[in-house]
C-alpha cells in the first residue's frame, strides 16, 4: 500500500488501468491544463480514463496478453519445431501432456470434422491459464515496479488482463464470431435464419393455424437471439467475474499489510491461503472457458434439420 | 473498467493466436504423438511376434536335440556290436592259430620221437650184437647173424 493513500485511493488505484486514449478538444485535465485539440495521452485520473470514451486502449492488459499469449506460443511453437516420435523429454513431454489433454477434452465434446476447434482449445487454456496467472502475483509488486519505472507514483498498472471485461469479453467476441461463421458454413445463411426462427416453437405449416406462424417465429426469433447472444457475454463475464473478485480480494487482503504488524502477518496467512485456493480458480476457469467455447462451437456444426 | 478499443484489439490478438497455433504448433505436436503411437504399436506387435520365433525355435531346438540323442545311440550300438563281433572274430581266430600250433607241435613231437625210436632201434642193435658176441666169445660170422640182429632190432 503506497503511503499516503486512503484505502478507498488504493483499491481504486489498484483497478485502473493504464488508459491511452483521445481526450477531447477543450478538456480541462487533473492539473486545470485545458486542451487546445484532440490529445492522445495516458489518463492521469479514474476520471480522465472514463471521459476518453471508446477511442482509448488500457496498454496493461493489451500488454500482458499480448506477451503472454506470444510465451505460450513460443514455448509450444520451439517444442513443435523439435518434437521427436522418440521418448520425449522434460519440456516435450509436459506439453505433450497439455495438449493429449486438451485433444481428449474437445474430443468427447465435439465430434465433427473442423481442425480449428482443437487448436483454438490448446490456445485458449493456456493463454487464458497464464493470463489468470498472473493474479497469483502479489498485488503491489509489478505495479510498484511499473510506477517506480515510469517515475511516477500516481502511475496506473494493472498486470491480470482477464480482470479487464475488455479482455474477456473481447475473446468472447472472437468466439462469437467464429460461432456465426461456422453456423452459416455448415447450414448455410437460410439453415441459420431457420434455426434462429423455427425453434423451440415449431410454427404450423396448414391449416387453420397457420394464422399464429408469424407469432409463433417472431417469439422464436426474439427466443432464440437472446440465447445466442447471452452465450458470448455469459462466457466472458464468467471469466472476468471469477477473476475480478479474486482479485478484490488480494487487494483487500493487500491493504492489511499497511495495519500493524500482527494484522501484516494475519493478511500474509490469509494471502497464501486464498493464492493457494486461486490455483483451482484460476485452472478450472481456463477450462471452463475452453470447453464451454468447445461445446458453443459443437453447438454451431449442430444441424437441426439433420436430426429430425 | 471501461469498455473501450481494447476490446477490439483483444479479439484480433484472438485470432491471431489461434491461427498461428493451428497452423504451425498443434499440427506438429499431433503428428509427433501420432506417429509415436503407431511406433509404440509396431513394437509391441514386433515384441509379440519375437515372443512366438523364440517358442517355435525351441521347439525347433528340441526336436533336433532328440533326434541326436537317438542318432547318437544307434551309433552307440552298432559299435558295440561291432566290438563283440570283432572280439568273436579274435576268439575264433585264436583258436585256430592254437590248433595250427598245437598240431604242428604234435607233428614234431612224434617225428622227433621217431627219430629217437630210429636211433635206438640203431643203437640197441649194434649192443645186441655186441653182447651176443660177447655171449658167443668167439667170432660168429657177424654177417650171418647180422640179419637175424637186424630182425630182431625191428621188432623192438
Amino acid at each position: 500500500m503506497a503511503g499516503g493513500q486512503t484505502s478507498t485511493e488504493y483499491i481504486q488505484h489498484h483497478l485502473q488501468n493504464w488508459t491511452y486514449g483521445k481526450l477531447p478538444e477543450g478538456y480541462t485535465r487533473y492539473n486545470g491544463e485545458v486542451l487546445t485539440q484532440d490529445t492522445w495521452v495516458s489518463a492521469h485520473t479514474s476520471q480522465e480514463a472514463i471521459d476518453m470514451g471508446f477511442s482509448a486502449v488500457h496498454v496493461d492488459t493489451l500488454g500482458w496478453s499480448i506477451f503472454l499469449g506470444a510465451l505460450f506460443i513460443f514455448i509450444f511453437s520451439r517444442v513443435a519445431k523439435k518434437a521427436t516420435a522418440d521418448t520425449p523429454k522434460g519440456l516435450q513431454s509436459f506439453v505433450e501432456l497439455v495438449v493429449s489433454f486438451v485433444d481428449s477434452t474437445v474430443k468427447d465434446t465435439f465430434h465433427y470434422k473442423n481442425r480449428m476447434i482443437a487448436p483454438m482449445g490448446l490456445t485458449i487454456f493456456c493463454w487464458v491459464f497464464l493470463m489468470n496467472f498472473m493474479d497469483l502475483i502479489p498485488v503491489d509488486w509489478l505495479p510498484v515496479a511499473a510506477a517506480k519505472i515510469a517515475g511516477d507514483p500516481h502511475f496506473f498498472f494493472k498486470v491480470v488482463p482477464t480482470t479487464d471485461p475488455n479482455a474477456t469479453l473481447g475473446m468472447a467476441i472472437g468466439v462469437f464470431i467464429l460461432m456465426i461463421f461456422f453456423s452459416v458454413q455448415q447450414k448455410g445463411l437460410v439453415g441459420f435464419i431457420k434455426e434462429l426462427t423455427l425453434h423451440p416453437f415449431a410454427p404450423p405449416t396448414k391449416g387453420a393455424a397457420i394464422i399464429v406462424a408469424p407469432l409463433l417465429i417472431a417469439v422464436n426469433f426474439i427466443l432464440e437471439t437472446v440465447s445466442l447472444i447471452a452465450k458470448p457475454i455469459s462466457l466472458g463475464l464468467r471469466l472476468f467475474g471469477n477473476l475480478y473478485a479474486g482479485e478484490m480480494i488480494f487487494i483487500l487482503i493487500a491493504i492489511m499489510f499497511g495495519a500493524g504488524f500482527a494484522l501484516g502477518l494475519f493478511a500474509g496467512v490469509l494471502q497464501w491461503g486464498w493464492a493457494v485456493f486461486h490455483i483451482l480458480v484460476i485452472t478450472l476457469q481456463a477450462f471452463v472457458f475452453m470447453v464451454l467455447t468447445t461445446v458453443y462451437m459443437a453447438m454451431a456444426h449442430d444441424n437441426h434439420d439433420e436430426q429430425h | 473498467m471501461n469498455i473501450n478499443l481494447t476490446l477490439i484489439g483483444q479479439t484480433l490478438t484472438f485470432f491471431v493466436f489461434v491461427w498461428f497455433c493451428a497452423k504451425f504448433v498443434w499440427p506438429a505436436l499431433i503428428n509427433v504423438m501420432v506417429e509415436r503411437e503407431q511406433k509404440i504399436a509396431d513394437g509391441l506387435q514386433a515384441a509379440e511376434r519375437a515372443d512366438k520365433d523364440l517358442e517355435l525355435a525351441q521347439k525347433k531346438a528340441g526336436e533336433q536335440l532328440k533326434e541326436a540323442k537317438a542318432q547318437a545311440a544307434e551309433i552307440v550300438e552298432q559299435a558295440n556290436k561291432r566290438a563283440t563281433q570283432l572280439v568273436d572274430e579274435a576268439k575264433e581266430q585264436a583258436k585256430v592259430e592254437a590248433d595250427r600250433i598245437i598240431t604242428a607241435a604234435k607233428a614234431e613231437v612224434e617225428q622227433e620221437a621217431n627219430r629217437v625210436k630210429e636211433e635206438l632201434r640203431g643203437k640197441v642193435a649194434a649192443l645186441a650184437i655186441a653182447g651176443a658176441e660177447k655171449i658167443l666169445e668167439q667170432s660168429i660170422d657177424a654177417k650171418s647173424h647180422n640179419d637175424l640182429v637186424s630182425k630182431l632190432a625191428a621188432d623192438l
